[in-house]
């Protein structure tokens, strides 16, 4: 037996670790660590909970919004506090946006390098390249010239010999396949979509100020809509903004995102049989009705639920408020619990530091022992996938028209069958293909804001909870949001108009989390296990699979402190 | 790039146009409001510089900072690392995992030696011997201790490596208020714990995307640190508040102000004072440069500054004596009176 580390795992966001024991080249064991550790939550005891947003959204800066959408509905949530349903919209326009933004950029910024060559985009054809792109989509970077430019570009980096973030890349490793035409048109890519995230982050901006971290409220949308001219964001221009940008972002998934992973993913079918993880999956759900409102669960465009065990005949309905539905352990965390080895509820969660890890510089981390700051968190016992593939398969199995046409459609032409979804490729196309779905989406949201602004509806902010003199002595609330990486919550407990408990329960410690009691693995540990690596010096084949999860560690590692006690007990081994 | 050639002559190869690269000299030059001789210095001194290597090292952090520098608009992230600099380490972008990405970073440190920029997000956990955040098996203190050694300038980016940030802000509950001895890269500077280099400080959570561009074009030019403040950030563009800065400021002075977020004064663009803006505490250019392209900034978009690029801004409503807060950070507690 032998053991691979990478350390660090890049190109995620965050911190992270894995350990896979092989034996003759195969996986038999994989550990999944977090290694950073703020303490966040803890942060967020005492403080007023109109402010915990702007703590929270700090949990993350890729995923930037999710935390902060989480945070306001869930004091929305403990106050009973309606928002009006232009401010529902807003949300759902912003929400849609980071879904966009963040799985283009993590296809071609954080992921594609698992998959395209660019060394050998050296040796494409650029006017064959131009064919290939000619024949993908109606795309107009499309001449023989233009790839002629980027060639040149890429020739003269590499020649300068300063290879700067592509250095000691796994560059002419076997498992590259594709043809260098398809390595230099995912190489352009690669440089567009970093002009076109920058002009798809501009409707962050317009409704939140800035992006990273826009700006949210509890109570509604900080944003006055129709302003006055140049005085706001939001006045004609800025609103006519916003549809030019969801046109934008609809044309960029239409003719680059979804085309490109259609033909990459031609080149390695073979990776629609590993990878799947623990075959369970879960979803709180997103994108409410505005006019049923954020607490009308039912009427959700991604709809909430879990399926078990591939059996997607049977939708499991999920009870964030339920003791005995969603809970964390930290048997393999460096954590304890005052009453032992238990599993707790968030609203009655504790965390207690406990590292008892190995000194640093260490060189190992013991697999039968706690490994990681990330707990593990299950749904009545069970370990659960989270995140695009959990997303389209729950729409793919309620019936919804446009994703079975899609998936159908998708799966058809790379002649794969619906099993084909349960495994790394399926995880990087439902990505893809839920992206085309909200973008669609958008323009609809887009619709129906002007529309009420036509019927003479502006409200954006509901005042009449927004201080703390209206509300209840004491309150609690859990706000659900659906992260581009799945499924998140944060739950707050409100004493005298001030935080008195707040947790967080985030998408990847429910994919990257360690092993439970049980012994049952994380959907991380679980995908790995079984993989062949063909030169264990150069694992690239662990770096596919973990980045087809969308690893975020940042969110993942939390800290939990609800009864005021002193709680730092940290001894190093 | 070879031994010989000019950083003109390198980007030209590589197709970049001798008049965009004068148009980012002309917006840097403006930026540190440097007259036209200065500029043209300025584009002389980029042609002749060679491509420097930068190590930027993430710790308590959560790539805000990263993310906001991909969305500088000029120069840009595809300009900056193809181009301008040799990004050699950089967990979010690199190509290299685990060893072969250590291996990297070790190369550049060392064929740079005394010469690569170290640029700095997050901040440095140093509670409980550094296990709060670990890399490859190293505590950040160590890692960052042994990077600051070889660095001819060290850019803190983010109001995390500046000064603690988020992770630094107090923690009620727990027995001390900084949980995890979190630290800014200038204050281990000042204790000790690392060796003294010339330090920048790029506050903001995150920054303005240009302002970590530019600061980072300017070393390029000019191969030493912008002027200062006091609390070691480039007066270009930290030299003012944002309150001064602001696009509401003549309804402050004519005593029009917002009460609620979509009131006829929202409407109106009022000043949001009333509303908690942090906008006269707080020095940064958002107002000036804007965000995204120029799109807008948080008190166009209808919602006060937060005071992000200020030291504690998350603890502003925290007792003297420390015991608790006394309300909100960044709201009134009570309804504006009209």
């Amino acid at each position: 037996m032998s053991t691979v580390v990478i350390d660090p795992v890049t190109r995620i966001e965050g911190h992270l670790r894995i350990e896979a024991e092989t034996e003759n080249g195969v996986i038999t064991r994989a550990m999944s660590s977090g290694t950073m550790l703020r303490g966040i939550e803890n942060i967020m005891i005492g403080r007023d909970p109109r402010d915990a947003w702007a703590i929270a959204q700090r949990i993350c800066g890729v995923c930037t919004l999710v935390h902060g959408i989480a945070s306001v509905r869930a004091v929305e949530n403990a106050l009973a506090y309606p928002i009006p349903p232009n401010a529902e919209l807003i949300r759902n326009l912003m929400i849609g946006a980071q879904f966009v933004h963040d799985h283009v950029m993590h296809f071609y910024h954080l992921h594609a390098l698992d998959w395209v060559d660019v060394v050998s985009a050296l040796s494409a054809d650029p006017a064959a390249t131009a064919n290939l792109q000619q024949c993908l989509s109606p795309w107009p970077n499309n001449s023989t010239a233009y790839f002629a430019d980027v060639k040149q570009r890429l020739s003269g980096f590499v020649g300068s010999g300063q290879l700067g973030i592509f250095a000691n890349g796994y560059w002419g490793h076997p498992e590259y396949k594709l043809p260098p035409e398809l390595n230099l048109l995912a190489f352009a890519h690669y440089l567009e979509a970093l002009d076109w995230q920058r002009k798809a982050s501009r409707l962050h901006a317009l409704f939140g100020g800035k992006n990273p971290h826009p700006n949210f409220i509890v109570g509604g949308a900080p944003v006055a809509l129709d302003g006055q001219p140049g005085k706001t964001a939001l006045d004609a221009s800025g609103q006519a903004l916003v549809e030019a940008v969801i046109k934008e972002m609809q044309a960029f998934v239409d003719q680059v995102y979804v085309p490109d992973t259609l033909a990459i993913a031609r080149y390695y079918k073979d990776w629609s049989r590993r990878g799947e993880g623990v075959g369970n999956f879960m979803t709180y759900g997103e994108f409410p009705d505005p006019f049923a409102g954020t607490d009308d669960t039912s009427r959700l465009f991604v709809p909430r639920g879990v399926i078990l065990g591939r059996d997607l005949s049977t939708i499991h309905p999920v009870d964030l408020d339920d003791p005995n539905e969603v809970q964390e352990g930290v048997s393999h965390s460096w954590y304890q619990y005052a009453a032992g080895p238990v599993s707790l509820h968030p609203y009655a969660g504790e965390t207690r530091p406990n590292y008892t890890g190995p000194q640093p510089p260490y060189a190992n981390l013991e697999m039968d022992q706690a490994y990681s700051w990330l707990k593990s968190p299950r749904w009545k016992g069970l370990p659960m996938e989270v995140g695009p593939l959990a997303r389209v398969l729950m729409l793919y199995a309620t019936g919804h028209a446009a994703t079975q046409t899609l998936v159908d459609g998708a799966l058809a032409e790379l002649k794969l069958p619906i099993t084909a979804l349960y495994s790394t490729l399926g995880r990087v196309a439902a990505r893809t293909l839920e992206t085309k779905l909200i973008a669609d989406q958008m323009l609809v949201w887009y619709g129906q804001l002007m529309g009420n602004l036509k019927s003479g509806d502006r409200s954006t902010h509901n005042d009449a909870l927004f201080y703390p003199g209206s509300w209840p002595t004491s309150a609690q609330g859990v706000g659900y949001t659906e992260a581009p990486r799945g499924a998140l919550a944060h739950w707050i407990v409100i004493q005298d108009g001030r935080i008195a408990n707040y947790q967080a329960v985030v998408p990847s410690t429910w994919n990257a989390g360690p092993r439970d009691a049980l012994g049952q693995e994380g959907p991380y540990e679980a995908a790995l296990r079984g993989h062949t690596l063909l030169d264990p010096a150069q694992p690239i084949e662990i770096l596919r699979t973990i980045h087809s999860f969308d690893p975020c560690l940042a969110c993942a590692v939390h800290l939990v402190d609800p009864d005021g006690e002193s709680l730092m007990r940290i001894t190093v081994a | 790039m070879p031994h010989d050639e000019t950083f003109i002559d390198f980007l030209m190869r590589r197709g970049v146009s001798r008049r965009s690269f004068l148009t980012y000299c002309t917006a840097t030059a403006a930026t540190f409001g440097l007259s036209a001789e200065a500029e043209i210095g300025m584009a002389a001194g980029l042609a002749a510089a060679p491509r420097p290597s930068i190590i930027w090292l993430s710790f308590q952090e959560c790539t805000g900072c990263t993310e906001s520098l991909t969305r500088s608009g000029a120069p840009t992230i595809e300009a900056l690392i193809l181009d301008h600099l040799s990004l050699d380490y950089h967990h979010t972008l690199q190509a290299a995992s685990g060893e072969a990405a250590e291996q990297a970073r070790r190369n550049a440190m060392e064929a740079n030696y005394g010469r690569y920029v170290l640029v700095v997000d997050g901040s440095v956990p140093t509670a409980d011997g550094g296990v709060w955040s670990t890399i490859a098996g190293t505590t950040n203190l160590a890692m960052l201790a042994e990077a600051v050694r070889g660095a001819a300038l060290v850019i803190a980016v983010g109001t995390c490596a500046a000064f603690g940030g988020v992770p630094a802000a107090a923690a009620i509950a727990a027995p001390n208020l900084n949980q995890s001895g979190a630290r800014g890269v200038a204050e281990l500077m000042e204790t000790g714990d690392i060796e003294t280099r010339p330090i920048v400080n790029v506050s903001g959570c995150p920054p303005v995307p240009e302002v970590i561009s530019g600061t980072i074009a300017y070393f390029l030019v000019n191969g030493a640190s912008p002027p200062l403040d006091a609390s070691r950030r480039p007066i270009a563009y930290y030299g003012k508040t944002v309150h001064e800065r602001c696009t509401r400021l003549p309804s402050y002075k004519a005593g029009r102000f917002a009460l609620a977020f979509d009131d006829a004064g929202a409407r109106n663009g009022y000043c949001l004072l009333q509303l908690g803006c942090k906008g006269p505490l707080t020095y940064n250019v958002c107002p000036t440069q804007r965000w995204n392209l120029g799109t807008s900034f948080p008190m166009h978009s209808g919602h006060g500054c937060l005071g992000c690029s200020e030291a504690d801004f998350w603890d502003r409503a925290l007792a003297a004596d420390a015991s608790g807060f006394i309300g909100s950070a960044f709201y009134p507690d009570f309804p504006p009176q009209t």
